[in-house]
């Protein structure tokens, strides 16, 4: 996954024109993750694979791991909360950043 | 009502809407719209008007759309849309354009929607395109800095609904999106939460195959703009629907259903009292919210209080 | 044969076989949305027919419909066009080739439904390509051409046809049409353009830009339109070597030994022929500059035009209130700035709220120029409003 976080300054001649977009979804190049100061933790062996905190992610930051069960994407992760609060079986806790 | 999606593990994989963007922690107006474009698939066109999703998702030069969209104005979503439909089906017919389905789909605040967008809304539906409308309500003009709008609800503090000695707050009730779109006679209304996913998606497929004009209305609360935890988005949402504070039906050729029945209402004090913006009402302005939430509830035949 | 202005202009759309419509009834232009229906109603226009309900939402439309893909006609003037103005600058910002026809009509207040120019000046920075129809014969070819123009890959820019509400709709007047066959001579199927919007190929349009990229996305977009004459001019011959029909950016009449010029546009021009045949007799060096394009601004043909004048007389049907005179006056003025050799450039407002234009009123202006030139008079801020009751 490329890390492209400033923001380019194109020259005129370097413009698509009218200032389109072409390429969809490029916002993946932009690292959201450090806005938080929470982040989630997903223990494992409490973890049922339900997906409700992959269906309630704001920003698509619970992935499919293996074992049909969930993790964190760290790069894109807000630490709003959410995955905590509604998991069924209480498998996330939120820690403080710098914490392990 | 039809289940394109019966369990949450029936919800397709493929992303449409990528992450990366900049909504609030906690927002829940990407939630709702990468559960639609999920259950629409990549066969799309999208517009949206001015509002937290259209700066959230396109800031120069990166987009969150991995399908093709387009923000034009604020006042005009329904009125670009029509163009789109128009252009699709003037191409299919003189075979420019293979003849696969595209579904033309809004998504739109509750600003561009019935307030400043409620004239180009009124004429696409009167016109009778064929397009899916979502309107993202949460209840406020929230991308300038939540201002009200003709969708806030009684009483809820904003910031020019201000709440001071003389005035608490709006004093007008929220203004019915479902009702004015169901009154054109459209084939397809409904409402929705960002809390019942499966719900909200079967929706949006049913809203999307149809032929002619759809609206749903998702309720998606904000979290600094009815100053609730981060965490609580869902939480509220679901509430919202539990009290019959947001009842979720769908309107299918005049005929109404109610699609997530609540056999007993919560009290709307439990809804309330999550969110700062409705931390200064008084014992009687809670009553009279119950009151109307009451009337409307045993219209709808939604379950009595606990 | 003749026809109504309108109906022509309804008729070059339908040679074009334009596929979307997107348009809002409004007086003068009425005409051309009606006889458009009756095209699509009856099978001999193939094209989606949106009866929007403001004029705001016809040009949304329009640029939806556009972005898609589709060749797009409107039609609209006056309180129209002003209410479409926040969305002009984004169709054409967004390059879209909408051919749109503005039967100009005056600005309120008051309530005026017949022909000045003030409604298409008061759009002039929107970054659309503007021509001005003198009459029924110019506005059927420059809508035609329009089509072509705008969606040259060199230009992808909407482009405005102004013609004077009433004057040059309601009337009915002799012209040459072209066969369909002919159109398609000239005109070639509409391509979609490489990001239009499709599933297959997902762009995004109309993001957010922040102050670092503003600058770089209007200066693109100021170089496009002024790129855009060469391409104009090239069509303007094009079309002339196919249809004997020649036109120029700037006409010319009786400006061979001229000393004064009138410079004016639009459906006054014919007036202002007879008002220079009669002058020669008495005469007088005068000839008559007609603009057919006000944007791109012709900076070059106007200056050649301009060579070896005293004086030039700017005609214009709007006034910039409170500004430095007329629209087009101020335009021209600052245009000729730095010649080296500049004739004195003189403005005139009439026709205003569709007032009619007499020979006599160019008579009067010409006498007022020359009483300038000879320093018997001076005129405050250079211009005047030639038909006032004060």
């Amino acid at each position: 996954m490329n890390e492209f976080k400033r923001t380019p300054k194109p020259r005129v001649s370097e413009l698509p024109i009218a200032a389109i977009i072409p390429e969809p979804g490029n916002s993946k190049y932009y690292f959201t993750g450090d806005w938080r100061s929470v982040r989630p933790v997903i223990n494992k062996d409490k973890c049922t694979g339900c997906s409700l905190c992959w269906v309630y992610c704001p920003d698509t930051a619970i992935i499919k791991v293996e074992g049909g069960k969930y993790d964190v994407d760290l790069n894109y992760c807000k630490g709003c909360g959410i995955c905590a609060e509604e998991c069924p079986v209480k498998a996330i806790t939120m820690v403080e950043e710098g914490e392990d | 009502m039809a289940a394109y999606f019966k369990n949450l593990k029936e919800i397709p994989e493929e992303e449409y809407f990528i992450h990366g963007h900049r909504a609030c922690a906690g927002c829940t107006e990407p939630i709702a719209v990468r559960l639609v474009l999920k259950a629409i698939g990549k066969d799309c066109i999208v517009v949206s008007p001015t509002g937290c999703l259209e700066v959230f998702s396109t800031p120069y030069p990166y987009t969150s759309w991995a399908v093709p969209w387009c923000h034009v104005a604020f006042e005009n979503a329904g009125a670009v849309a029509s163009g789109v439909e128009a252009a699709l089906k003037v191409y299919k017919r003189k075979g420019k354009l293979p003849d696969k389905k595209v579904h033309v789909v809004v998504f739109a605040g509750d600003g561009g929607t019935i307030d400043i967008g409620l004239q180009s809304l009124s004429g696409a539906l009167e016109r009778g395109h064929d397009m899916l409308y979502v309107c993202l309500d949460n209840e406020a003009y929230m991308n300038t800095g939540i201002q009200r709008s003709g969708s806030t609800p009684y009483g809820a503090w904003t910031t020019t609904s201000a709440v001071g000695k003389v005035i608490p707050g709006k004093i007008q009730w929220k203004k019915d999106g479902a009702k004015i779109a169901a009154a054109h006679d459209i084939p397809y209304v409904a409402t929705a939460s960002v809390a019942y996913p499966l719900d909200l998606m079967n929706k949006a497929r049913k809203g999307a195959e149809i032929d002619g004009p759809a609206y749903i209305q998702v309720l998606c609360p904000c979290v600094p703009g009815w100053r609730i935890r981060s965490e609580h988005s869902i939480k509220v949402a679901r509430l919202a629907v539990q009290t019959g504070i947001y009842p979720l039906y769908e309107i299918e050729n005049g005929s109404l259903t109610v699609t997530v029945k609540v056999p007993q209402r919560k009290n709307v004090e439990e809804y309330l009292r999550l969110q700062g913006r409705f931390g200064h009402l008084t014992e009687d302005m809670i009553k009279k919210i119950q009151s109307r939430v009451d009337m409307e509830a045993e219209k709808l035949g939604l379950g009595p209080r606990k | 044969m003749g026809m109504e202005c309108a109906a022509a202009a309804a008729l070059a759309a339908k040679l074009a076989m334009v596929d979307v419509i997107a348009a809002y009834p409004i007086t003068p232009q009425t005409h051309i949305a009606e006889t458009l229906s009756e095209y699509v109603a009856n099978g001999e226009l193939d094209a989606e027919y949106i009866n929007a309900e403001s004029e705001h939402s016809a040009i949304s439309a329009c640029i939806g419909a556009a972005a898609t893909g589709a060749r797009v006609f409107t039609a609209t003037c006056g309180q129209g066009l002003a209410l479409m103005h926040e969305l002009l600058p984004i169709a054409a910002g967004w390059r879209l080739p909408i051919v749109m026809v503005n039967t100009n009509r005056s600005l309120s207040p008051n309530l005026n439904i017949w022909g000045d120019q003030s409604d298409s000046m008061a759009s002039r920075d929107c970054g659309w390509i503007q021509f001005f129809a003198e009459n029924a014969q110019e506005l059927f070819d420059l809508v035609i051409m329009a089509f072509r123009i705008a969606e040259d890959e060199r230009v992808q820019l909407p482009v405005m046809v102004n013609a004077k509400g009433f004057y040059c709709t309601h009337v009915i007047e002799p012209l040459i049409i072209l066969d369909q066959e002919e159109v398609e001579k000239f005109l070639p199927p509409k391509k979609i353009q490489k990001y239009a919007l499709n599933p297959n190929n997902p762009t995004t349009w109309g993001c957010v830009a922040f102050p670092d990229v503003q600058t770089e996305i209007r200066k693109q977009w100021d170089d496009a339109l002024r790129n855009s004459i060469k391409v104009i001019r090239e069509v303007f011959k094009e079309y002339g070597s196919l249809f004997g029909r020649n036109y120029d950016i700037i006409e010319t009449y009786r400006m061979e030994d001229a000393e004064v010029g009138l410079l004016l546009m639009g459906y006054a021009c014919g007036t202002c022929r007879v008002a220079v045949d009669t002058l020669r007799e008495e005469g007088e060096k005068v000839g008559m500059i007609k603009l057919r394009v006000f944007r791109p601004f012709p900076f070059d043909d106007l200056a050649a035009a301009s060579k070896n004048l005293k004086a030039i007389g700017v005609f214009d049907e709007a006034i910039s209130v409170g500004g430095v005179g007329g629209p087009l006056f101020g335009e021209v003025r600052s245009a000729l700035y730095s010649l080296e050799r500049r004739p004195k450039v003189l403005g005139f407002i009439q026709g205003i709220g569709g007032r009619d234009i007499k020979v006599d009123d160019f008579i009067r202006a010409y006498y007022e120029i020359k009483s300038v030139l000879s320093g018997e008079k001076r005129i405050e801020n250079d211009f005047m409003f030639l038909q006032v009751r004060e």
